[in-house]
């Protein structure tokens, strides 16, 4: 039970280690790549369970004392986002079983998609701020070659653009780190948090904490930092958009979350009052940016930026509801997009493009596609009784009773423009008729097994809709031990 | 010393976010390793200078002659030299491969992704 958290980081490595020993047997590595990812779900899970109660699940690597050694910690938010970083696992190792081309298979797309989640989890887990750079850098370098792979000149371009802004907010993380270490003397997370609750460095803790929020804001494709997202996201193979759109920016929220919530509370209205700002430009140039596209991979990469928009603004107003709201947008965002870039992969597979130009008459030839379709995009865009609603609509109701009006009428103005570019998709892939030059639409053999990813995903996304309220209570707990880190620290320092 | 560092570290990242806004890939690349090398510095900077003991305790004693300097700064920057180096030689390879798919160096003809 003690060494419960390091298993997230084990498995995939494991896995990944097997894979690289049956290099020439892509059937061996698909194999173990599914087996590996439910076990690392399964673990998850598991993990999600023994916090659900609210304590937290403390782990000091070799040993070491915590705030010398090494520490992985466990509470709500990480085992939440493990959970769904393993079910996004699952269901894009699966996809790639069906969908990805031979050639990179070969070159070796399970292994490292296995290190990129161990990366993932790594940075969900990480109690030490080294660590999570190092995570950080793990997931980066298994990404940079998956968007790469293939090594077609827009994915080329796209990669250069994605590790050039990348390495710089590394940079700017790695110099955060170091002026916190000089200033505090320790990287634990705990343990600044304690360093910075007492008080006494002046203005420097903001000035880190903004260094902070431009490291993270980068990788999480916070405005004005998004640019790399749209030119990089649609390039490679559905399955890599997909995990990327589903699983990294939100590693970057994630880490925005833990130190917002945990070490940089000493000046809540300047640093959360710019996350505010920041994430109302974010939600409406993503989604101004989303509507000017005309194809269906790119306007689901503004929506990504767009969406990070809400969850910023959930941590920017920093109540209990709002973090709760935050949280459960993360859990239906990361579900939703994941799908629907999925989805997009499949419509892509079918007809052979992504131009809505080109496409048509899907609704009419594939009615069990569109409905696919229909009901991630319907949530996204927050229709009632789907996922996205109810994650909305906490957003608004914090944000109406903090008093920020503006950036309740800009989610909601955001919220009406992102219905608009997804009925846009629908009526012009699925609704109007094929236009005279389509491709053929040729269905493969394997059709109704390939779609079970996402059929399970679509599933998923009405369940949270329906059971809103269980899963809200979890995003509220977890919520709640946020803005109560006390509880955090003590359960890493012990008794301090 | 500390002064000549703190210059050091600014010039060093002067430099390397100059680079990086060139428009030649290889200008690019050497822009991000500045970077990094001002980071570093800046880690083993504020991690405290200090002159004289090694954080070795001698034989038979249970403290230091003298403060000895903090040996965790360094571990972290042979971490980021580490990671550094990988993540360069991976970039390297990358832009070889750009220039010869894409067919040039210069990064703003590359606005196909872009729009």
């Amino acid at each position: 039970m003690i060494l419960l958290p390091v298993l997230p980081i084990i498995l995939p490595l494991a896995g990944a280690i097997l894979c690289m020993f049956f290099r020439k047997n892509l059937i061996a590595q698909k194999v173990f790549a599914v087996i590996f990812s439910s076990l690392m779900l399964t673990v998850a899970i598991g993990l999600l369970m023994s916090v659900r109660g609210g304590e937290i699940a403390v782990m000091n690597v070799g040993n070491w004392p915590a705030p010398f050694g090494i520490t992985l910690v466990v509470d709500m938010l990480s085992a939440i986002m493990l959970v769904l970083g393993g079910l996004m696992a699952v269901a894009v190792s699966v996809y790639a079983c069906f969908d990805l081309d031979q050639g990179r298979t070969r070159f070796g797309f399970f292994p490292l998609l296995l290190i990129m989640m161990m990366g993932v989890n790594g940075a969900f887990v990480a109690g030490d701020l080294f660590n999570l750079y190092v995570w950080f850098e793990v997931l980066l370098t298994a990404s940079f070659i998956l968007l790469a792979l293939g090594g077609e000149a827009a994915q080329l371009e796209g990669s250069i653009k994605y590790v050039a802004l990348n390495l710089l907010s590394s940079a700017l993380f790695l110099a955060g780190v170091g002026i916190l270490y000089g200033m505090a003397g320790t990287l634990n997370m705990a343990q600044l948090a304690v360093v910075v609750q007492e008080g006494g460095h002046g203005g420097l803790v903001t000035m880190v904490a903004v260094m902070f929020m431009l490291g993270f804001g980068i990788k999480a494709g916070m405005f004005p930092l998004f640019f790399w997202l749209p030119a990089s996201y649609p390039t490679p193979p559905a399955a890599v958009s997909a995990i990327f759109s589903g699983l990294l920016t939100k590693v970057g929220v994630y880490a925005l979350i833990r130190m917002f919530t945990l070490v940089f509370c000493n000046d809540i209205a300047f640093t959360h009052g710019l996350l505010l700002v920041a994430a109302g430009l974010t939600m409406l140039t993503g989604v101004l940016g989303a509507a000017s596209q005309h194809e269906i991979r790119r306007i689901l990469s503004f929506h990504i930026v767009s969406q990070i928009g809400y969850m910023i603004m959930g941590l920017g107003l920093f109540t209990t509801l709002a973090l709760a709201g935050t949280i459960f947008y993360l859990i239906h965002h990361i579900i939703v997009k994941t799908n629907l870039f999925l989805v997009a992969g499949a419509i892509k597979r079918l007809t052979g493009s992504y131009d809505l130009n080109l496409l048509g008459g899907l609704y009419e030839s594939r009615p069990g596609l569109a409905m696919l379709f229909m009901i991630p995009a319907m949530s996204l865009a927050g229709i009632p009784p789907l996922s996205g609603f109810f994650a909305k609509l906490a957003l608004l109701i914090a944000g109406v009773q903090a008093e920020a009006w503006w950036i309740v009428a800009t989610a909601l103005a955001v919220s009406l423009l992102t219905l608009y570019s997804m009925t846009k998709i629908w009526a012009a892939a699925f609704w109007k008729a094929a236009p005279a030059d389509a491709l053929p639409c040729k269905e493969p053999a394997d059709w109704r097994l390939f779609l079970m990813p996402m059929t399970v995903l679509a599933i998923l996304t009405v369940c949270i809709g329906v059971f809103a309220g269980p899963v809200f209570s979890l995003a509220q707990d977890a919520a709640a031990q946020l803005m109560n880190p006390a509880g955090y620290i003590h359960a890493v320092l012990g008794g301090g | 010393m500390e002064v000549a560092l703190a210059i050091v570290i600014g010039v060093l990242y002067a430099g390397g976010l100059y680079l990086m806004m060139r428009r030649n890939l290889i200008q690019l690349i050497i822009g991000l390793g500045l970077l990094s090398h001002g980071a570093n510095l800046l880690i083993f900077t504020s991690g405290g200078l200090r002159e004289g003991g090694a954080p070795i305790l001698e034989e038979g004693k249970k403290a230091f002659a003298a403060v000895p300097a903090d040996p965790l700064p360094q571990a972290l920057i042979l971490t980021a030299i580490v990671i550094s180096f990988a993540v360069t030689a991976f970039a390297l390879v990358l832009f070889l491969r750009t220039y010869e798919v894409v067919g040039t160096d210069d990064v703003d003809e590359m606005k196909e992704t872009d729009t």
